[in-house]
């Protein structure tokens, strides 16, 4: 289910800033993806109202813009967290202990793989491999990485961004 | 340009900004600062040094000392003695490994011959007057003003370049169909949608010299005779957008790109695109429905992309090490290229060894090499110093090979290397739980819309999941083994083609660890968690 789009820090919705942001776009289809980069930057989500603006704007049918956008993991159909803790379990973080930071993580936020915390300051995605393999286990919260990790370092850097996010 | 006495590289890779260089950096350049030495000192930041993980690194020239695990407090004993008075601080000073056993100063590195990774680590990646400095762009003007693109064709065939990215087609013979394929609107595509695990090179080269691969990918169109290049680059590589972002833009304002190049009469323009997670865009034909703004789908080939793809119209798309090859060989020649490496394989590889070695890193080696020298001189053994157990060659999709391969040679002829992943694992390590892993990867990742794989894949995971849970049955294994070659046999592309690889090279060299899980219950190295009874419990 589609929710309708808000503003992050208003909470009210405004098509027409929706439509400002698209309409900054050619209007091929070859400008979907950054379409829906810009909207999930902008308002952390992709919404029923962006999706029929994009549609729109782009002549194609509202499930396409939707289809698409699920089907790549960078993009969400609903509200995630202030912070995106994505957390890698492909083979070289897994043989380096992936599980055990997994499970620090989810200690520490009191919530598991695709759930956000109820204050809305933290997702955790299990995700596949980000290229940090040198560093195994690693993580990535929004863009920064940390790697190298064992479950003690954990409680510290979350508590770095709590700090940071209230 | 002012003259510096000293240069300090600072790097400022992904992996040292998460060690904290950028601390480091901002401290050395107020300490130069309030020292009054920010005329005759120059700090410039670049690309992965390759000993990250002993970072944050820095090297003083012109001496060429490294400095490792730096920290703030650090950089005043530095700028005071080594700067200053001309002293090398030894206690910072990089031997090897610090923390562990003992080891000498990484001297595999000896073994690397770098070609691609010429200027990483030396060069600011953001500077393209740094670029220039050490004979950048140059080779564009040669191919664009004294060379025919059908001359660069050649050359590149000569050179006998093969794709890095892990299918291995000859490069020359790629850029020679799309050339002579009929279109007024041909697109060159690099392939930076690196993804699969315990590959990172990709991510390495474009953050410390993506001009190289800017430069490459000019060539790439001069030769095939493409108006637009585009940089396909995973969305979860921040630097790497930044940086080619960055160099793009200065190319544009230099005149490297755009109407007229080199007042050749060509017009080429590069476009950064930013992936959206999904692995399965690495194959070309999914990227291009990517690009195009679909789900990363791949479809039927033919046709092929050089003569149909992107838009339909005639597309080369070349992996990022690819390329970046393409400068050495227009300025050195292609004969020299094939001087390279063995008989059938030409050039250099870059080799990511990664998961239990020492020295996890990104090297740029001849073809040719063993195995043993990549694993036991260049990356250092087993970090635990436990025997080795097992490597998954390319990375998921790739060969599980055991010791007594050590001694082959990575070459197309011998042990294909696919993109360079190498997940090393020592004898700890458990087989069924990291096929099992590989798995998890593959369903996650299947795009879902031929069958085979769509389904193929989940029922190997689950199936691989309840041996790790002592759920097995003896029927289990040839099940899987029939998945294996049908998968092979009827999936749509590369994804599902592969997926039973790691299982069914592994299932050869370690049957009896497979069997004691499936019949006996009972995991030898006590890592998976058997519900059913049997075997330790240590997670």
């Amino acid at each position: 289910m589609l929710e309708t789009t808000q503003c992050p820090n208003c909470k009210k919705t405004d098509v027409a800033d929706i439509r400002d942001c698209v309409r900054q776009f050619g209007r091929d289809q070859g400008n979907l993806i950054p379409i829906l980069h810009a909207v999930q930057k902008k308002y952390g989500y992709l919404t029923a109202d962006a999706t029929e603006e994009i549609a729109d704007w782009l002549g194609i049918h509202a499930s396409e813009v939707y289809g698409t956008a699920t089907f790549y993991t960078l993009f969400s159909t609903k509200p995630l967290g202030k912070y995106v803790v994505r957390l890698c379990d492909s083979p070289p973080c897994h043989i380096e202990g992936s599980l055990s930071i997994q499970k620090a993580i989810e200690e520490d936020l009191g919530v598991g793989n695709g759930e956000t915390t109820e204050d809305g300051l933290f997702t955790l995605e299990v995700v596949s491999c980000f290229g940090l393999c040198g560093v195994a286990p690693a993580i990535m919260v929004n863009d920064e990485v940390h790697g190298n990790l064992t479950p003690e370092m954990i409680p510290a850097i979350l508590s770095k961004y709590r700090k940071e996010g209230n | 340009m002012p003259l510096y006495r000293s240069h300090i590289l600072v790097c400022t890779g992904t992996t040292c900004v998460l060690k904290g260089c950028t601390a480091v950096q901002s401290a050395l350049i107020a300490e130069i600062k309030r020292r009054g030495l920010e005329n005759e000192v120059k700090v410039v930041e670049t690309g992965c040094l390759g000993i990250s993980e002993k970072g944050p690194v820095m090297i003083v020239y012109p001496e060429g000392v490294t400095y490792c695990q730096l920290k703030v407090s650090d950089i005043p004993e530095i700028v005071e003695e080594h700067l200053l008075k001309g002293r090398t601080v030894s206690r910072l000073v990089y031997t090897g490994p610090v923390t562990g056993e003992v080891k000498p100063a990484h001297p595999g590195r000896q073994k690397e011959q770098r070609i691609v990774l010429k200027n990483i680590g030396i060069i600011d990646p953001t500077s393209i007057e740094e670029y220039i400095a050490y004979g950048g762009y140059e080779v564009l003007g040669k191919a664009l003003t004294q060379m025919t693109p059908e001359q660069v064709v050649a050359e590149v065939k000569t050179s006998q370049l093969r794709g890095r990215g892990g299918a291995a087609f000859p490069t020359g013979i790629k850029w020679e169909l799309t050339a002579q394929a009929k279109g007024d609107n041909k697109s060159v595509i690099c392939n930076a949608d690196e993804g699969e695990p315990g590959n990172f090179k990709d991510r390495l080269i474009l953050e410390g010299d993506p001009h190289c691969v800017v430069e490459a990918m000019i060539i790439a169109g001069y030769a095939v005779g493409a108006k637009t290049g585009y940089l396909y680059i995973r969305g979860e590589y921040h630097q790497s957008v930044a940086h080619t972002e960055k160099a793009i833009a200065d190319a544009k304002a230099m005149g490297l790109l755009g109407k007229d190049i080199f007042g050749s009469g060509f017009d080429y323009d590069i476009k950064v695109f930013k992936g959206a997670g999904a692995y399965v865009c690495g194959e070309e034909t999914a990227l291009i429905e990517s690009l195009e703004g679909r789900r990363g789908e791949s479809m039927v080939k033919p046709p092929f992309p050089p003569t149909q793809g992107l838009w339909g119209q005639p597309t080369v798309i070349n992996n990022v090490e690819t390329l970046a090859n393409i400068p050495h060989i227009i300025l050195n020649g292609g004969e020299w290229y094939a001087g390279i490496g063995t008989e059938k394989s030409k050039g250099t590889k870059i080799f990511s060894p990664c998961g239990d070695v020492f020295y996890p890193g990104v090297y740029e080696v001849p073809f040719g090499i063993t195995m043993r020298e990549v694993i036991y001189e260049l990356a250092g053994g087993t970090k635990s110093g436990k025997p080795f157990k097992a490597v998954l060659v390319g990375g998921p999709s790739g060969a599980c090979v055991g010791a007594e391969s050590m001694d082959k040679t990575f070459a197309y002829e011998d042990l294909a290397p696919g993109a360079g992943a190498l997940i090393v694992m020592d004898e700890d390590k458990c087989i069924v739980d990291t096929v099992n892993n590989c798995l998890k990867f593959f369903v996650h990742e299947s795009c879902g819309q031929c069958i085979p794989c769509r389904e193929g894949t989940k029922r190997m995971y689950e199936m691989t999941k309840s041996w790790t849970e002592g759920q097995g049955e003896e029927a289990d294994l040839a099940l899987m083994q029939a998945l294996t070659s049908n998968l092979a046999l009827t999936s749509r592309c590369g994804l599902g083609q592969v997926a039973g690889t790691a299982f069914a090279t592994s299932y050869k060299l370690f049957p009896d660890e497979y069997l004691s899980h499936v019949v006996g219950a009972e995991c030898p190295t006590g890592k998976c968690t058997m519900t059913n009874g049997g075997g330790k419990n240590n997670g």
